[in-house]
């Protein structure tokens, strides 16, 4: 057991550090300002130019090879440095990396992996959230191609991707779980019509909404094989889970830092209830940097799809709701006397957590009957 | 970074808990068994495991921090009615003070169990309990100030030995009233701030293990009453309110390993004031998921759960012990806001 540095890793650390340093991306300081998430983009292209993004992927395409605990250091550096967080991608290149035939992975991921490309992911339905398997979104073939017809929701970024990869009912005959295929689908084509959403912390650059009205994709951009839609779903929402592979721990440990940054300015304007709650911040913060160490260090010789995203999952929000609370119990009143407050945005963005990539609940029966052993209700 | 254990670390993780497995009380009639309970203390003993933190001869202790807490998650996971930690504890701070009697000592601490220092003079002003002893014993070491730092000295009662108990049935607590009489040690030199940080990382990283393992055996024999236990014709365990309590306990023993995998490994690895934070932030985590492992484990046990007869106090009341043994999550946080809240700023 050694969580220090090896000396591969001890001047990896160093040289991003020095880029850090140097390279300021001038976003602004909170994930919840539009502008920091428009212009993920650019700091995606950034970190990527740089050398410093997809450190455990294939160098084919694009990665860099590198053992799965150099995201510890990337995402340890980023919040040291106050910089955004990675851009989450990574359960998306798990999902093509684990069931695109090699024509798919060649095209694909160099620009997910670059940032060339940007993507979306279209899992959600108005009448299909967490009953993902009774989507009703269709793509009947027509000659070389694929024709798409439905409505997604809750599609993160929709609005600035290039691509798409979309689950739909290709065999509307068979069982619900069975008639399913992954598709790459080009964004930027008639019949894709956008309808962003506004979160309830008010940023209107995340959320999306995405009518498919005979939207069109070749069948060479079936990612898998027809049917296999649901397996390669679960692939995807298993890494989904994973702190690891969306690299928050930078992101909730910056805001606990910037909290701490607060209170130390003025320790004698705070109550020792607040001050406490921002140290049980800092608390479930390390647990999940720590968490992700063993989680990672477990990978370092091969990647397995299993239940375990979902308890990581469970930590990783209650993390983040714990962050939010402590950002709101330091801010007071200003909370509710300002509704520009950052800390209310915090807070009210993190209430999200609990839903997106599966609800608690949902996390939670999946503990329940696939990691103890419970009988199934 | 590699946070895995070694292959020897995995090794004694396993037989760690396959002989508290096999020795400790499954039952709670069980602790009633003095064959049973001499047999794991010997197994123990034999094991060398009292001597994890003992001077090496050459000032390092015989093994880390990480092996004493792979032997403390173990006996935790089967409350294991042996004494593991006070020993291990009481030679770690002999070894830093360089005193050499110390067959059998343990460290007797003031009454919030959280430091073992006394005020200056030849007697105690304030009652001492002595935490996880095994047998009769009439000293303990206690902490004697000296000028800024401390010397280890030995602290005896004036008639029979204190009257043994606590609330935790696994280990044993033996009080040493106000006015037992200090030796000093004979030998051995000052501890610094340094040496007693360090030592209370390894006193935070060790109760966290035991509540890791406690969690993790506690949530065991749930999950099995769970699935056995049957109402409206199907297991409770099949209902998702049962399954939620369990599926969020589970998740709180993982988080808690993960923070005290990392308390033990800063033990002998990190500064003693970093290791000792590393500790703070173990213990702040695992006391309270814990806690609530605990209380989930007596709640789907349901009625049974409130007799006595049932394992899972035991687990409860093994938890509320290391729970406060070198201070809870609230002491921690309290602690850890000091740390990095009351300082200019300009940390990291």
């Amino acid at each position: 057991m050694d969580f220090r540095d090896s000396p591969a890793e001890a001047e990896f650390r160093g040289r991003l550090r020095s880029w850090l340093a140097q390279y300021n991306p001038g976003l602004p300081a909170s994930s919840t300002d539009d502008e920091y998430w428009a212009r993920q983009a650019e700091w995606h292209t950034a970190l990527y130019d740089a050398g410093f993004f997809g450190l455990s992927w294939p160098a084919r395409f694009g990665g860099h090879d590198l053992p799965t605990v150099f995201d510890v250091i990337l995402d340890e550096e980023i919040a040291t440095a106050g910089a955004p967080p990675r851009p989450s991608l990574g359960y998306l290149v798990q999902g093509i990396s684990s069931h695109g035939n090699e024509a798919i992975k060649d095209r694909f991921l160099p620009g997910l992996i670059s940032g060339r490309d940007r993507w979306c992911q279209g899992f959600s339905e108005p009448d299909a959230g967490s009953d993902l398997a009774s989507l009703r979104t269709t793509a009947t073939r027509a000659g070389g191609e694929y024709v798409i017809n439905g409505h997604e929701i809750w599609t993160s970024y929709s609005d600035v991707a290039d691509w798409c990869i979309l689950l739909a009912r290709t065999e509307p005959d068979v069982a619900k779980h069975k008639g399913l295929s992954a598709f790459a689908v080009p964004m930027r084509q008639p019949g894709i019509e956008q309808r962003p959403l506004r979160m309830i912390n008010g940023i209107t650059t995340e959320f999306g909404q995405v009518l498919f009205d005979g939207a069109r994709v070749p069948a060479a951009n079936m990612i898998g094989e027809p049917g296999e839609g649901w397996r390669i779903a679960m692939t995807i929402v298993s890494h989904e889970r994973e702190p690891g592979e969306l690299g928050y721990v930078a992101r909730y440990a910056k805001t606990v830092k910037e909290l701490e940054h607060a209170v130390r300015a003025g320790p004698a304007d705070f109550r020792s209830d607040q001050r406490e709650a921002v140290a049980w911040a800092r608390v479930q913060t390390e647990m999940l940097r720590l968490h992700v160490c063993r989680r990672l260090s477990e990978r370092l010789e091969g990647v397995e799809h299993g239940p375990g995203g979902s308890i990581d999952k469970l930590l990783m929000t209650w993390v983040e709701q714990t962050v939010g609370s402590a950002a709101l119990a330091v801010s007071g009143s200003n909370a509710v006397v300002d509704a520009d407050d950052v800390a209310l945005k915090v807070y009210l963005y993190s209430r999200a957590q609990s839903v997106m990539g599966g609800t608690s609940q949902i996390q939670k029966n999946i503990i329940a009957t696939r990691i103890l052993g419970l009988p199934a209700g | 970074m590699d946070t895995r254990d070694t292959p020897e670390q995995a090794e004694l993780r396993r037989s760690a808990r396959q002989l508290a497995r096999e020795l400790g009380p499954a039952t709670v009639a069980d602790l009633d068994d003095a064959p049973r309970r001499e047999r794991l203390a010997a197994a123990v003993r034999d094991a060398g495991w009292l001597e994890l933190r003992d001077d090496a001869g050459d000032g390092t202790p015989l093994a880390s921090g990480v092996e004493a807490a792979i032997v403390a998650d173990a006996l935790g996971g089967a409350a294991a009615d042996v004494a593991f930690a006070g020993r291990v504890l009481a030679a770690d701070l002999a070894r830093r003070a360089g005193v050499s009697d110390r067959a059998g000592a343990v460290v007797a601490f003031s009454a919030a169990i959280v430091d073992a220092a006394i005020e200056p003079g030849a007697e105690t002003a304030r009652a001492m309990y002595a935490v996880d002893v095994d047998e009769a014993l009439d000293s303990a070491y206690v902490l004697a100030p000296d000028g800024a730092e401390y010397r280890l000295a030995r602290v005896r009662s004036r008639g029979a030995p204190g009257a043994s108990g606590g609330s935790d049935l696994t280990r044993a607590i033996r009080v040493f009233p106000p006015g037992s009489v200090v030796h000093p040690a004979e030998t051995g030199g000052l501890l610094t701030g340094d040496d007693l940080a360090a030592w209370s990382a390894l006193g935070l990283a060790i109760t966290s293990a035991d509540l890791v393992g406690v969690m993790r055996g506690v949530l065991d024999v749930t999950a099995a009453y769970a699935t056995e236990r049957r109402q409206y014709g199907v297991p409770v365990g099949s209902f998702q309110a049962v399954q939620h309590l369990l599926a969020e306990a589970r998740c709180l023993m993982e988080g808690s390993l993960s923070v005290a995998l990392h308390a033990a490994w800063a033990v002998d690895n990190l500064s003693p004031l970093e290791a000792r934070s590393a500790g703070r932030v173990a213990k702040a985590y695992s006391a309270r998921a814990a806690r609530t492992v605990c209380e989930t484990a007596v709640q789907v046990h349901g009625g049974i759960g409130n007799a006595w007869e049932c394992v899972a106090h035991v687990y409860l009341r093994r938890a509320l012990l290391s729970s406060r043994w070198f201070g809870d999550d609230s002491f921690q946080l309290r602690e850890l806001s000091r740390e990095r809240l009351e300082v200019a700023d300009g940390l990291s």
